[in-house]
């Protein structure tokens, strides 16, 4: 009976109509699919948050240039920023977990299907909502368009009489519509990874991808609350006449940022997690080894998870706090480059020793291993507060956190896409155009975010729409525009690789990358269900146990 | 290579996890937590830093009566849970009702107090900071016990039709923590605003 | 064949990432080491201050360690992409597999623990004696209101209020005169960036915030508002001109005085109070006394005009009053719609403004 059902649905398939796939898309609920739905709506924002990049830099190539006004040009800071961390960064992280977890766990699909979906359509309309602004961000009084205040909003200039028209308030409401996503996402990551995990998975046997994305969890929780709470106060401010932040009445613009950096803070942390992940891994199977140091992995990020909960007010060294508390955000932050330096050690001991392949998965990552080192140094250099004193809201600090999320977030993800594309689709990528896409990458980001550190050295602040001549900063500008445009080149051979890989890739078999994990030993692209039986794992290796019998891992570990 | 190939398991009746419906809601609980800490936070803060309009010590009645009912609907609907368990699903029913009675008290005495403040005494939530952030405060508990009842009144509607049998226990003792939830924040909330702030 | 196409991207790869990052710490080396060909380059590497000095000399502590971290940790990541590679040609055996160290990993979570101790009391002393630093007798006190898009500078003990260009002693260290300067703002949030005299400090609404400063040696040094505050925040400029003691007690002098009553321009200054110009300018020792705007009463002394942007010429002067848009568009000055004839006879009268 059963198989007679299978047959005939076989037969069917090849003859769905586009609108019934696409509605299979629209109200699916499983997780593979949702999970490829962030990625895909996270690659067009980024295309976007790209251009937006783009017009800035062609505006600052040259001093007093007038490609774009300066009204436009604080909407394309604002926008930028905002797109890539709330609608390209968090969606794609998001959505390899979603994909990626129930498979690593030996799990059929996540703890809540259906909040799975809310989550990312909560997500989607709230990035929709915050572009619908460009549109009708032009409120009775004429003004607006985009929200112009910067993706950290501070208080006062949000306040109705320096923020006119409703181009705030569609920062805000598209954020808080796509927190309440992210906080479902949070809750589905951390039920599913507590509670429904394979038969012998236990804590100590979960992959590392499975633990990171549980601390992200439990930090998402966290961090976007205080958000979510700060954005409230300041549409009671806006809408109904409060005073959260506003200082004529006694209010206190300090406050806010006290409440924005105990999310901002914690945020980014959410960005790098599962970006360590993704390194933790993609470096030892192409370094042929297991992760050096798993227990001090998982202690180290649950560490990472808690201190940067301490942190926040590094953000804030130049507002006039007091010299004790400059000192106690100094001790924290600094501290918190320990354990992340503890992961950088134990990558390099998973590579030591080993019989490293240069795919594109390990290239990206091994590109993401030197840029994290140098933005976790520059890190500390900011940590130092009389040292940010001088660099904070300059373009050192901007150098700094775009050497994090590109140099460090976006080239893991980049890895990411083409080590788990082949299961995702069935197919291969090109090497050879994946090779082109790192070089051009690499080359266009160190041209830009190397040299970006120089105007900032040299007193350039952040958030500027130009900048005299005799300040000697143009040619250092004109070198970072330049980098911006190997870097566009580089993503679209990215783009186009997805493309072709989707037509023309070669069968990639369940297992292309000779791998250990759950997610290799089912088909590629993984059957609905995931699982025909649940697994039983005996290791953190299952896969290498089969491979090996001789020699498995559970005698080891 | 298909997942037929893995081991077989050696204590596979010992294999427990958590109940997904737990860890959901301690999750979303934690969540709100952590909202309702930054709003507690900026009360706190602003505590004696109005330029003008009422202090707390001026207008604020404490709401002793709404308060206990609050916090006897905490301990009536665990009875009806429990007594849901015991398959008694009479003495549920009227648990539950008396939950949802509890709860309705607290609310309309919210609205009372909020009646009396703002047409008798001048205070909105533009007035002062202490207007702002009382009316915040309040407010957003308010707001979570509403969402709450509106369940609660969910489940009474399908209790009175019979729909309610004991298999659903579980699902409304989960439920039953974000209730406890709520009601943990008026704790801190009664404390901070008509204790300590007074 | 495949080895040598390894050998390449291993090699290839590295020598990319060298010659990018030698390249920066090249240009690094240039721009901070060698002389300027701006004088003008707020380059906060060259401090003529104490507050920047001790800054400078803690990022050369911060600077040495975290570039010794980088060359061990960098050399150890070349050494294991070089020397671990996969040679084509081998058997398909895995190599060894090891699950961890102890005594590794222990290692390398004290010697980072110790270097931020290290650095923690280095960076705990800068703090304390920056922000702590008590304010001596004979200190010059300045208030500054920042504005969108403009810096008022009051002297309270000195009876003086000028906008955008302030005005210190030098301060001989053997016998110190800083300027104490606190930081007020009348709307949105500031800071104050001056990168070869200080640290910046926020003017925040609702705060006060302190700052100082005690260059030792004269000039002109640049700087601009360092936290976005609308539209025109990029041309929110500073300059703060260091002068040797005599100079600077002219210029106080000069400040003190009342405006020059100049009868050649009694017609500009007539259409000036009648004006809307009088509600927001100051001109003192006439009726206008209006405080939204910049204080007017010694324009001519300044060499710019706008907070910067411009030098103080007449040409500006006129197309700043006929259409200030037109120069920093969003700024908060009206344009005042002025006939021809108007314009010049103001224009006129606020020349002899000095």
């Amino acid at each position: 009976m059963a198989s007679e059902t299978i047959a005939v649905r076989a037969a069917e398939a090849g003859r769905r109509t586009i609108a019934e796939r696409l509605h299979d898309w629209v109200v699916t609920v499983d997780h593979k699919k949702l999970g490829i739905l962030y990625m895909l709506y996270a690659l067009c924002f980024l295309v976007i948050g790209g251009i937006e990049a783009t017009i800035m830099r062609i505006q600052l190539v040259a001093p007093n240039n007038h490609f774009v006004s300066p009204e436009v040009f604080n909407q394309m800071f604002t926008m930028h920023g905002t797109t890539m961390i709330f609608f390209v960064a968090m969606p794609v992280l998001i959505g390899f977990g979603t994909y990626l977890i129930p498979l690593m766990i030996g799990a059929r699909d996540m703890a809540f299907p259906r909040l799975n979906a809310l989550s990312f359509w909560l997500t989607a309309f709230g990035g929709l909502l915050l572009y619908f602004s460009f549109i009708g961000g032009n409120g009775l009084y004429g003004a607006g368009g985009a929200p112009d205040v910067g993706w950290f909003a501070y208080a006062p200039l949000t306040s109705p009489p320096f923020s006119l028209g409703h181009s705030t308030d569609f920062w805000t409401l598209g954020l808080l519509v796509s927190g309440f996503g992210s906080i479902g996402a949070a809750v589905n990551f951390i039920t599913t990874i507590l509670c429904m995990r394979c038969p012998g998975m236990t804590f100590g046997k979960m992959p590392l991808l499975a633990w990171m994305n549980l601390v992200m969890g439990g930090m998402l929780i966290l961090a976007i609350s205080p958000l979510t709470a700060a954005q409230i106060m300041l549409s009671i401010d806006r809408y109904l006449g409060g005073h959260f932040f506003d200082t004529q009445a006694g209010g206190s613009a300090v406050l806010w940022m006290h409440f924005f950096w105990i999310f901002g803070h914690p945020e980014v942390y959410v960005l790098i997690i599962p970006a360590f992940a993704f390194a933790s891994e993609i470096i030892p199977v192409f370094s042929r080894k297991p992760i050096f140091g798993y227990p001090v992995m998982v202690a180290a990020t649950v560490c990472i998870g808690f201190v940067s909960l301490s942190v926040w007010a590094h953000h804030m060294f130049t507002v006039g706090m007091s010299s004790y508390a400059n000192s106690f955000f100094t001790i924290t932050t600094m501290a918190v480059g320990v354990p992340t330096g503890i992961k950088i050690f134990n990558w390099i001991g998973t590579m030591w020793g080993g019989k490293i392949q240069f795919k594109a998965p390990m290239l990206f990552c091994i590109g993401f291993l030197v840029q994290f080192l140098i933005a976790g140094l520059t890190g500390i250099m900011l940590a130092a507060s009389p040292f940010d004193w001088q660099l904070g809201n300059s373009y050192f600090v901007v150098a700094h956190f775009h050497y994090v999320i590109v140099g460090g977030i976006l080239f893991t993800i980049f890895g990411a896409f083409y080590y788990w594309l082949p299961k995702m689709s069935g197919r291969m990528y090109s090497e050879t155009l994946a090779k082109w896409h790192f070089w051009l990458f690499l080359i266009g980001f160190h041209l830009t975010f190397d040299f970006m550190h120089i105007p900032g050295l040299l007193g350039m602040p952040r958030r500027i729409y130009t900048y005299e001549a005799d300040r000697g900063w143009q040619v250092w500008n004109l070198i970072v525009t330049i980098g911006v445009f190997f870097q566009a080149a580089g993503v679209l051979a990215f783009v186009a690789n997805l493309v072709w890989s989707l037509f023309k890739g070669d069968p990639a078999g369940s297992d292309p990358w000779d791998a250990w994990t759950l997610e290799w030993s089912t088909s590629s692209p993984p059957p609905e269900y995931d699982f025909a039986r649940t697994p039983v794992v005996q290791s953190r290796r299952p896969l290498w146990d089969i491979k090996h019998p001789e020699d498995p891992d559970w005698k080891y570990e | 290579m298909s997942s037929a190939a893995f081991a077989e398991p050696t204590n596979q009746g010992q294999w427990t996890l958590p109940s997904r419906g737990r860890v959901g809601m301690i999750s979303l609980i934690a969540a709100e937590s952590a909202i309702f800490t930054i709003f507690v936070v900026a009360y706190i803060f602003y505590i004696g830093k109005s330029l003008s309009g009422p202090a707390p010590k001026d207008v604020l009645t404490v709401p002793i009566f709404a308060t206990v009912c609050l916090l006897s609907s905490s301990l009536s609907i665990h009875l009806a849970v429990r007594a849901l368990r015991d398959a008694r699903v009479g003495i549920f029913g009227l648990l539950w009702f008396l939950t949802m009675a509890l709860g309705a008290i607290f609310l309309i005495g919210t609205g009372l107090e909020w009646r009396r403040l703002i047409f008798h005494e001048g205070l909105t939530v533009r007035t002062n900071l202490f207007g702002t952030t009382y009316y915040s405060l309040v407010g957003l508990h308010a707001f979570h016990v509403t969402v709450g009842l509106l369940v609660i009144a969910l489940v009474m509607a399908f209790t009175l039709l019979g729909k309610v049998t004991p298999k659903y226990a579980e699902r409304l003792e989960v439920f039953s923590l974000y209730w406890h939830f709520v009601d943990a924040v008026w704790i801190v909330v009664f404390t901070v605003v008509y204790l300590v702030g007074r | 064949m495949r080895w040598t196409e390894q050998t390449r991207i291993g090699l290839s790869k590295m020598i990319g990432i060298t010659v990018l990052l030698a390249g920066f710490f090249l240009a690094a080396s240039l721009c901070l080491g060698a002389p300027a060909d701006s004088s003008r380059t707020p380059n906060i590497f060259k401090p003529v201050s104490t507050p920047g000095d001790s800054i400078f000399h803690l990022s050369l502590l911060v600077l040495a360690v975290t570039g010794l971290i980088f060359l061990v940790v960098f050399s150890l990541i070349v050494y294991a992409v070089v020397k671990f590679r996969r040679k084509i040609g081998e058997d398909g055996r895995e190599p060894a597999q090891v699950y961890g160290s102890n005594q590794v990993e222990l290692a390398w979570t004290v010697i980072p623990v110790l270097i931020v101790v290290v650095l923690f009391l280095a960076t705990a002393r800068v703090i304390h004696s920056t922000q702590d630093a008590p304010e001596p007798r004979g200190a010059i006190e300045v208030t500054a209101i920042g504005h969108q898009f403009w810096w008022e500078f009051r002297y309270p003990q000195l009876g003086i209020v000028t906008a955008n260009e302030l005005h210190v002693p030098v301060s001989d260290p053997s016998r110190p005169t800083p300027t104490f300067l606190t930081l007020m703002s009348a709307d949105t949030d500031h800071s104050f960036w001056v990168p070869r005299l200080a640290g910046k400090t926020d003017l925040i609404p609702n705060r006060v915030n302190h700052m100082w400063i005690d260059p030792y040696k004269s000039g002109l040094y640049l700087g601009q508002c360092a936290q976005y505050c609308g539209v025109e925040h990029a041309e929110m400029l500073l300059r703060v001109y260091v002068e040797p003691r005599e100079q600077f007690d002219d210029w106080v002098h000069a400040q003190q005085a009342l405006a020059v009553s100049d009868d050649s321009a009694n017609e500009g200054r007539r259409i000036f109070e009648s004006n809307g110009c009088i509600n927001c300018h100051t001109v003192r020792g006439t009726v206008a006394d209006g405080s939204f705007g910049p204080d007017l009463t010694h324009l001519m002394s300044r060499d710019t005009l706008a907070s910067g942007i411009v030098p103080n010429t007449e040409e500006n002067l006129r197309q700043w009053i006929q259409d200030p848009d037109s120069m920093k568009p969003g700024c908060l000055m009206p344009a005042m719609k002025l006939t021809d004839g108007d314009l010049n006879a103001i224009v006129a009268y606020l020349e002899t403004l000095r």
